[in-house]
């Protein structure tokens, strides 16, 4: 297995939190979304002002009485049928925010979706703690994640190099380029962190001993809607990171990240 | 050779990955009425609780808020005009009748009218109101601080916790049982200086929609634990034995008892 053209790449740590980390964070953001759906509107501030929604999701009726799926972003309304505020049977349609195939459970029960969000939400933290921890005694952190002056001089290059789909072989693939590192950073140092403390700041009991959790977001339905957007942003790039991954050779990245070995395609063509 | 090994090893790879795929989404489902598995998420409740009374003293104050702050419109959620006849009767003469009984693991059961209660002395607090649905909105409130009551009627040592039974029926029923919403909350929670028993909400006479004639604020859980129209209070070692024996109406539908978040 072990050919001189391969290279272990991901340790069995990073394979492990990487894995559990997939499953926390898909099960996160379907329960997530079955929990909004319980009241599919924005709102920024401490309070929801009813008349004054950032984002809602909901449904009306159209000229031959269907139901209608409209989604208002601000004042502008867009019909969103099928996918958002109706979604389900072309012909009857069930009215709900997100459809029944993304959120978990798939029918609407908010308890149940409470139950799995914060056993998971538990899962996901202890497992990023790992990580971290980790990230910074094994040094992966300044090893493989920090890009080097040198490196951020290069944004330009590799910036051109990925709109063409040309992805690194051989010595350079032996690294992240430089955008990948910015992209995890972006991850790991400011979307979770932001993540993790939205949802903190959405409990009465902690914004009692820790204000200043309502006071970095402006108040709890802020947190809530940040927690929303970052919840969308994690899952961009989560569509990118899995297109550049099929992009830049599917089997050999999903291979490194079970097995841990890298092909670096300078033998032959199998990446 | 090579190649072939390679292909029969790729379609096995999709195929696992799409049966994982099938699998996981419908075991989802399934695991949602699997009681083993429910049990290991309800676990989690637990952690968040012993975690969020390590991680916050007993009597952090939740934020107040100023007059400007107030919601022009609160939500009123759950019953707005409860059907039973014997709280519509008490409700028609303005409550008069109405008495609030305290009992159960006390060593002096009492009953309060609301005149009688009104003439403890009364805390008033501006505070955020967050329903479990998401929305949050904000009141003012007056009423007696639950520790006064309790100071009243003296719990006994093996008090754990305070049930709250009210007025409002949640269900037809059909077979006499009994579908009143009810509510508990732990000892320490009780006697938390924002905990109170109101009878004013903006100034006014509390209004049926939030609960009249009294509803519990409980300012660091969410706002199905604050109950409203309360008919009575007990205090119990245990709510094991009572009605679905969660402690609460939302609880025997399996909502969590600890609403910190």
């Amino acid at each position: 297995m072990a050919d001189d053209h391969q290279i272990f790449r991901h340790r069995l740590w990073v394979r492990l939190t990487h894995g559990i980390n997939v499953v926390c964070m898909t099960v996160l953001l379907m329960s997530g979304l079955q929990i909004f759906n319980a009241h599919p509107a924005l709102y920024w501030g401490d309070r929801s002002r009813f008349d004054r929604r950032i984002l809602s999701i909901g449904a009306a009726q159209d000229a031959q009485g269907r139901p209608m799926g409209v989604t208002s972003i601000g004042t502008r309304e867009f019909d969103t049928t099928g996918l958002l505020g109706v979604s389900g049977d072309p012909v009857e349609g069930t009215i709900r925010a997100f459809p029944a195939w993304m959120t978990l459970p798939g029918a609407q029960w908010l308890s149940m979706g409470r139950r799995w969000h914060f056993f998971f939400a538990w899962i996901f933290v202890v497992n990023a703690a790992t990580y971290g921890i980790m990230t910074i005694v094994s040094r992966h952190l300044w090893r493989d994640l920090l890009p080097s002056g040198s490196g951020l001089r290069q944004i330009g290059g590799s910036l051109w190099n990925h709109l063409r789909l040309r992805f690194p072989r051989g010595e350079e693939a032996k690294h992240y380029n430089v955008l990948q590192k910015l992209a995890y950073l972006v991850v790991l140092l400011a979307l979770g962190p932001v993540m993790i403390l939205a949802g903190l700041a959405m409990s009465p009991r902690l914004d009692a001993s820790y204000p200043f959790l309502l006071d970095i977001f402006g108040g709890r339905q802020s947190a809530r809607t940040v927690h929303f957007i970052v919840a969308f942003s994690l899952l961009g790039f989560t569509v990118i990171h899995i297109t550049m991954v099929v992009l830049s050779g599917v089997w050999n990245n999903l291979r490194s990240m079970v097995t841990g070995w890298y092909d670096l395609g300078n033998k032959h063509g199998n990446a | 050779m090579g190649m072939l090994k390679d292909l029969g090893r790729r379609q096995l790879l999709a195929r696992a990955a799409s049966g994982i795929a099938t699998l996981s989404l419908g075991g989802c489902e399934r695991l949602s009425t699997t009681p083993w598995f429910v049990n290991l998420l309800d676990s989690a409740e637990k952690v968040t609780q012993l975690t969020q009374h390590a991680a916050t003293g007993q009597d952090a104050l939740a934020r107040e808020y100023s007059e400007a702050d107030l919601s022009p419109i609160f939500k009123s959620n759950g019953t707005q005009y409860p059907s039973d006849a014997h709280y519509q009767a008490l409700a028609e003469t303005g409550f008069a009748d109405w008495h609030l009984e305290v009992g159960g693991l006390v060593e002096r059961p009492m009953q309060f009218s609301l005149a009688e209660l009104r003439a403890f002395p009364s805390r008033t607090q501006i505070t955020r109101h967050d329903c479990v649905e998401g929305w949050s909105c904000i009141g003012k409130w007056k009423g007696v601080p639950v520790t006064t009551v309790l100071d009243s009627v003296r719990p006994m040592p093996d008090a754990r916790y305070v049930m709250f039974y009210c007025a409002d029926p949640m269900e037809e029923s059909w077979d006499g049982s009994d579908s009143r919403y009810y509510e508990s909350i732990d000892v320490e929670g009780a006697y938390h200086p924002q905990t109170i028993l109101a009878y004013e909400m903006n100034d006014q006479v509390l209004q049926m929609p939030y609960g009249a004639p009294l509803r519990l604020r409980d300012e660091r859980q969410l706002g199905y634990k604050m109950a409203k129209y309360i008919m009575r209070i007990e205090l119990v070692d245990s709510f094991a034995t009572i009605r679905g024996g969660h402690g609460g109406y939302w609880e025997d539908q399996g909502y969590e008892w600890y609403a910190g978040i």
